[in-house]
């Protein structure tokens, strides 16, 4: 059974049952179960759920250690660029524990995070910084843009033996949806299509999944069928599912909210030129945030962030057609 | 120079200036507050507030000499209106404007007027505290006297940055003096929740002594005991005596922030967390008996340094001052998006 439920409350309805499920799982980070009243500390009791100080490094390390230790923890880590502050855990021990002792131990940790707040936060707090953790083996990296993705991902992390970066969008938190009762699993490495079509592949992730959405609804109406796909896990990486996309539209559209250079999109990009360079009858175009950090006022903050327009203008561009009427 | 006060170096004009800069903080942040009801929209992202910390901000600040320095956190409108920065450029910011105080780059959390050594802001707890000691170590070289204030508050306590930032400080001898601003809550989390002083019942103060420097703890809504203690710790530091801890108990009497939501939810200022999260609403009320502004105006008037309508004079200057700002921010233009790319590199 699945009913409406918003981003955030299946990302929590997802953490919960895993604490029912597993004793093993603590739940702990800033500014979390700060009265008896919190749900998750009266269910599960303070061993398992405690507020930390503002204190990253060691939030994580204690993650990491805890992990070692023989617990399942998911640290609340509030704002991705908080991560920032911890960044030596996040990427140069714990992916590396298991490597480096010959597959001794495991790291089963969820970094959790929101990203990409861009409503006026302005250059510290806006950042979609997801791309600077994907190049790293033994880390993992999910970006749900559904609220159905929410649960289902976080369930996932939670389950997987390694440490995973859990990115939720700050602008789709709100956002309703359906979403399966009871133990729900979303794979990691599998790739949805969000929309079938023909002509042309549009990959997004997290917000700019319904910007692309919206793109191709415009383009249907031009009589262009646009395919749309959410990769879901940036590490792992469906790529299988793109490549086969691009065989059949022949032609790519990347939506990233990141900067251009060393992004999802552009590692998405050399991939496909790697693998699939034979599919396509046009350059593959990439819409993504300018080249800047994340300005306060509205005005620049739009412009430099991918919209509908750019999108559809890229489709455009690649199929090397000014939009055509619909019949 | 008369001291009316005890206090070496307040004459007459210089406490009704104190009491005056506290007033306009006041008054700014009201006005900063009732945007929100007033022009909805105008204010994005998150805006914080310095009200119930003037006294801290306005003594703290009165130590300083011209070419002195200073860095703060996101909490950030009430230092540059007492170092003389436009309220008008400031609103503006806050308002995002291209008239505003950094041209709507960085809106309220990153307010900096470096031609009156406001040196910037971090967003990011604790991160402006390292920043800070750096440009200590800028004025130690230089040689001509300089010190700098770093302000911070009691969550940034517990960051490496701030740790590390007092070792090489101690270390060094830098002229720095780490003005903490302990107001009991980071975001919705107690203090005594989330530090082992705290905790223990001791003054957070006492974490100066794992750096071997001096460490005191100050009412700061006393902006004569503020400046006693800072004025200390500045003069030490400008003698080469090194860097001091002063730990400033205040109490912020707006929330945190405003409420935190995505676009197309109306954003307000929520009641504090005293209340919200706590329902310790007497101790939020007995902070509001105990308001800096109201009581150093006591103060001054019961020792008749100000009379009362000089006091109310003052006042409705602030309140005329700040409606301007609101003025002057709502009419200005909004940014060019093209400039969005502007800045980038130097």
């Amino acid at each position: 059974m699945a009913r409406e439920l918003p981003y955030i409350a299946a990302i929590n309805e997802a953490i919960r049952l895993e604490m029912q499920r597993d004793e093993s799982v603590l739940y702990f980070g800033q500014n979390i179960a700060t009265t008896k009243n919190d749900p998750f500390l009266q269910e599960f009791g303070s061993d398992r759920v405690r507020v930390t100080p503002i204190s990253e490094t060691a939030e994580i390390g204690m993650g990491i250690g805890a992990a070692l230790a023989g617990y399942r923890p998911v640290v609340e880590l509030y704002m991705a660029e908080f991560m920032l502050v911890g960044m030596d855990q996040v990427v140069n021990e714990a992916p590396r524990f298991r490597y480096m002792t010959g597959g001794q131990v495991r790291v089963p940790l969820v970094m959790k995070a929101g990203y990409g707040f861009t409503a006026g936060w302005a250059g510290q707090h806006t950042g979609s910084i997801y791309g600077m953790f994907m190049g790293v083996p033994g880390l993992k990296v999910a970006l749900p843009a559904t609220p159905a993705d929410a649960k289902g991902l976080m369930a996932t992390a939670i389950r997987d033996d390694n440490p995973v970066c859990y990115f939720q969008h700050y602008l789709l938190l709100l956002d309703h949806g359906e979403v399966p009762e009871g133990e729900y699993l979303v794979p990691f490495g599998q790739a949805a299509v969000r929309r079938a079509g023909t002509d042309v592949t549009i990959v997004g992730t997290g917000w700019t999944v319904g910007r692309a959405l919206a793109a191709a609804e415009r383009l249907a109406g031009e009589g262009v069928s646009a395919e749309v796909i959410d990769p879901r896990t940036l590490e792992p990486l469906d790529t299988a599912t793109i490549l086969e996309s691009v065989a059949k539209t022949g032609h790519l559209v990347l939506v990233d909210q990141a900067t251009l250079h060393a992004s999802a999109s552009a590692v998405i990009a050399a991939e496909v030129a790697d693998a699939g360079f034979s599919y396509l009858k046009a350059p593959i175009r990439q819409v993504t945030a300018l080249d800047a950090t994340i300005p306060y006022s509205r005005p620049m903050e739009e412009y430099v962030l991918p919209n509908e327009d750019k999108i559809v203008a890229a489709v455009h561009q690649v199929l090397g057609s000014a939009p055509v009427a619909a019949t | 120079m008369t001291d009316t006060n005890g206090v070496e170096g307040l004459d007459r004009d210089r406490l009704v200036w104190m009491w005056t800069q506290m007033v306009r903080v006041r008054e700014f942040e009201e006005r900063v507050k009732r945007t929100f009801e007033e022009h909805p929209g105008v204010i994005r992202g998150h805006t914080h507030l310095a009200d119930g910390a003037e006294a801290s901000i306005v003594g703290s600040l009165a130590t300083l000499r011209p070419g002195d320095q200073l860095m703060t956190t996101y909490r950030c409108h009430g230092y540059p209106l007492v170092l003389g920065t436009s309220p008008k450029a400031m609103m503006a910011e806050i308002y995002g404007k291209a008239a505003g105080l950094c041209g709507g780059y960085g809106g309220s959390m990153h307010l900096t007027d470096v031609s009156r050594g406001f040196l910037g802001t971090s967003g990011i707890v604790g991160q402006g505290i390292p920043q800070a000691t750096g440009a200590a170590y800028a004025a130690q070289i230089r040689r001509q006297g300089q010190v700098v204030l770093c302000f911070f508050g009691d969550g940034a306590t517990k960051q490496g940055a701030f740790h590390e930032s007092l070792n090489i400080a101690s270390l060094w001898k830098l002229p720095i003096v780490y003005v903490l601003e302990n107001n009991n809550y980071n975001v919705v989390t107690r203090v005594e929740q989330e530090d082992a002083n705290a905790a223990a019942g001791e003054p957070l103060a006492v974490k100066a002594r794992a750096h071997s420097m001096p460490g005191v703890t100050v009412d700061g809504g006393d902006p004569l005991a503020v400046y006693g203690e800072v004025g200390a710790a500045v003069a030490r530091a400008r003698d080469g005596g090194g860097p001091t801890l002063v730990e400033s108990k205040v109490y912020r009497l707006s929330a945190h922030g405003n409420s935190i939501a995505p676009p197309g939810v109306p954003l307000h200022f929520p009641e504090h967390e005293a209340i919200t999260t706590f329902g310790a609403t007497e101790e939020y009320e007995a902070a509001k008996r105990g308001d800096p502004v109201p009581r150093f105006r006591a103060k001054l008037v019961t020792d008749t340094t100000l009379s009362p309508a000089e006091a109310d004079r003052i006042t409705e200057a602030a309140r005329t001052e700040m409606q301007e700002a609101v003025e002057f921010g709502l009419e200005s233009e909004l940014p060019k998006p093209e400039d969005a790319v502007k800045y980038v590199y130097a």
